[in-house]
């Protein structure tokens, strides 16, 4: 595991990022075919339409409280605080939501936008199958014919969300080209909206692709953040020392991590996967060994070798093995306000059981990442400080990869 | 003027619309490309396009796709396409060449060292399919300062007031894709692409080529009839994929091919309108 901590160095107005052509600083953007660009406009529009509209805003909250059974308790982990030793940590249980991860948070605000646009279809990328099944299970809910489009790869090791979204009435299409895995689904859930643009809704599941996703999703996962910080300012009367979460394209991050953004006085720490260790090659973690590029319509990080061809990624958890990461995290890195560490797959699984056994939350694998940094940073800060991690997803679907692992046969 | 511009107004003159082949480079193996690349302007190219093979072409279907997967393979770099470039330079110094891939490998060489060792090796357009207008920036002084033509898509969703962002940016020629969706896909209507033709001609004096679908000589003489130039990529690189391995007869076959495209071509420039 290796940190860095530096403060911001000058006060930065974060509430006029990205501006009006999608950038953050040097990064984001839309870098799309030009097949795609009326639909993207298109898009751009109706979201800056409905994001400040009030009956829209209503109905988003209306659903969060009645489906998604928001808001998240923000929970404190008690006995892993004392086994630690340092700052009480807090967990958001992103994972207590409908469908189990913070994924339906952004899946259900964009269904809400398509129905608005009058889009009778949805398609979606998945990687771990947590966007899918949220993307899935929104569709069923409205009444909208759904594609998801997933690795082969990652159909093999997160077959239980696979059945699931066959149960909710969408279609799974495996990709088999490129590497198999989330980046390659991405690829082919761009190609469906070339093709089938008219009727077409992509809901992109995390702050990347081309604006205005980073932003629109951005928006819809900062009622984590939100929460979070009422939630705290209750509990603590004050806001936390740190924030933690752990970061594959980084919704679940940027989503606690942006209501916070003008608070300097609250660390920002964002986790990537580690894999194998950063110095073996295999791993997934840009912002922590890549370097700026333009993939899936965006300027970011990216993992990439000499020549520019986007190398295969590795992690243990497939939500977190893509090759890229939202271009506000790219900035917020570049700028100092966040910083980005990374987390190997064994201490990811070390971090998966500690907090099975210690709080009874058995988390996803992704979180897992978010959570071992968390300890060591607990321990590290000391007591009388405080950090809240994000929960982002229960760990149910990654039975069957901790169990392989094990040795052990289900 | 430069050499596409050059090329189109020969061909205006002598009422011939242009047939630009689209292959991608290094497919299936590096030594390939080059005696292809002569191959197709021997059967009737006006103008070749070189596809700089991606990992992660979303603009494109499954068949160039899988090209990028066979060159890849072998390691072709952004560096190894302009050696092809210059190789073929160093026999044809008249034909046009396009470049066309996405941004990514030019980011990692660099803006500006792109242009220059592009025009150096005797590339003379770039198409960057994931490249808007808006986003060009730098990008756009390095390509003109190293005299390289800017082509860009034009597609059937394009709204008339992009049409004219996209020709005020473009040099050499603009490329109508002609129907929606990834290259390689197979419906199209001839009357609907000649009437979105002419309405791209309203707003500029480039020539409009018309590619994506392009499958047969048939196809290529129609769409001759309603454009300035047929591009046809797919169509050759499966040709290509589905020889694997001899290349003597997948030459003899894909530029068979493109010889009787032209020779439709050429027919249906003589029928009377």
């Amino acid at each position: 595991m290796s940190t860095m901590s530096e403060p911001a160095r000058e006060p930065i107005d974060f509430s006029s990022y990205p501006d009006a052509s999608g950038h953050f600083g040097p990064y984001g953007g839309c870098f799309v075919p030009e097949t795609l660009m009326t639909a993207i406009r298109e898009l751009t529009e109706a979201y800056a339409r409905y994001r400040l509209d009030a009956e829209f805003l209503a109905e988003f909250d209306n659903d969060c409280t009645q489906f998604v059974g928001r808001p998240s308790p923000l929970y404190l982990a008690r006995r892993w605080t004392e086994k630690v030793g340092g700052a009480r940590i807090y967990l958001k249980r992103e994972d207590l939501n409908h469908t189990g991860a913070h994924k339906i948070n952004n899946a259900l605000g964009q269904a809400l936008l398509a129905k608005r646009m009058g889009k009778r279809r949805v398609i979606a990328e998945t990687g771990a199958g947590q966007h899918g099944v949220a993307t899935a299970t929104v569709a069923a809910r409205l009444g909208m014919e759904c594609v998801v489009y997933m690795g082969a790869e990652d159909i093999q090791r997160q077959s239980p969300n696979v059945f699931r979204m066959r149960l909710l009435g969408a279609e799974v299409v495996p990709v088999t080209s490129g590497t198999r895995t989330l980046k390659d689904a991405l690829n082919e859930a761009m190609r469906d909206w070339v093709t089938n643009v008219d009727e077409t809704f992509y809901i992109i599941g995390t702050v990347a692709g081309p604006h205005p996703y980073p932003m629109m999703v951005r928006d819809f996962q900062s009622i984590i953040g939100r929460e979070t910080r009422h939630q705290i300012l209750e509990q603590e009367g004050r806001l936390p020392d740190a924030l933690v979460a752990c970061v594959g394209g980084g919704s679940n991050a940027i989503g606690l991590f942006h209501p916070f953004l003008f608070d300097s006085e609250v660390q920002l720490h964002g986790v990537e996967a580690g894999g194998y260790g950063i110095d073996t090659g295999q791993h997934a973690a840009p912002l922590c060994a890549g370097k700026p590029g333009v993939l899936h319509g965006n300027r970011t990080y990216l993992m990439e070798d000499e020549w520019g061809q986007i190398m295969g990624t590795h992690s243990i958890s497939a939500g977190l093995d893509y090759p890229g990461v939202g271009p506000e995290h790219a900035w917020l890195k570049d700028i100092k306000r966040a910083v980005y560490t990374s987390v190997t797959d064994d201490e990811a699984m070390a971090g998966f059981h500690e907090l099975t056994r210690t709080e009874g939350i058995i988390p996803a694998l992704e979180t897992a990442h978010a959570l071992f940094y968390a300890g060591q940073l607990a321990r590290e800060m000391g007591p009388g400080r405080s950090i809240v991690v994000n929960l982002s997803g229960r760990g149910d679907k990654d039975l069957q990869t901790v169990a392989n692992r094990e040795g052990i046969t289900l | 003027m430069s050499r596409i511009e050059a090329r189109f107004k020969a061909l205006r003159a002598s009422r011939r619309k242009a047939l630009i082949p689209y292959v991608t480079a290094g497919d299936p193996h590096p030594g390939f490309t080059v005696p292809l690349l002569h191959g197709l302007v021997d059967a009737g190219a006006d103008i070749v396009e070189i596809g700089v093979p991606f990992s992660d072409p979303i603009g494109d279907g499954p068949v160039i796709q899988m090209a990028c997967e066979r060159a890849l393979a072998h390691h072709i770099g952004l560096d190894d396409v302009l050696a092809m470039v210059r190789d073929f330079r160093s026999r044809d110094a008249d034909t046009p060449v396009v470049l066309m891939g996405y941004m990514n490998p030019i980011e990692v060489m660099g803006h500006r060292r792109f242009a220059d060792e592009a025009a150096a090796a005797g590339v003379d357009g770039v198409l960057t399919v994931d490249m808007p207008p808006e986003e060009m920036g730098d990008f756009s002084d390095c390509l003109a300062a190293a005299g390289l033509d800017p082509i860009f898509l034009i597609a059937p969703t394009t709204t008339e007031e992009r049409i004219r962002l996209i020709c005020d940016n473009a040099r050499g020629f603009v490329y109508y894709v002609s129907l929606k969706g990834v290259t390689g896909a197979d419906t199209m209507d001839v009357d609907t692409v000649a009437g979105r033709v002419d309405s791209i001609h309203a707003v500029t004096g480039l020539p409009v080529g018309v590619g994506f679908g392009i499958s047969s000589p048939e196809m290529a003489a129609k769409m001759s009839r309603a454009s300035d130039a047929v591009i046809v990529g797919s169509v050759l690189v499966r040709r290509i994929a589905e020889h694997g391995g001899d290349d003597e007869s997948t030459l003899r076959d894909v530029t068979g091919l493109l010889r009787a495209m032209r020779e439709a071509m050429d027919t249906e420039a003589e029928v009377p309108a």
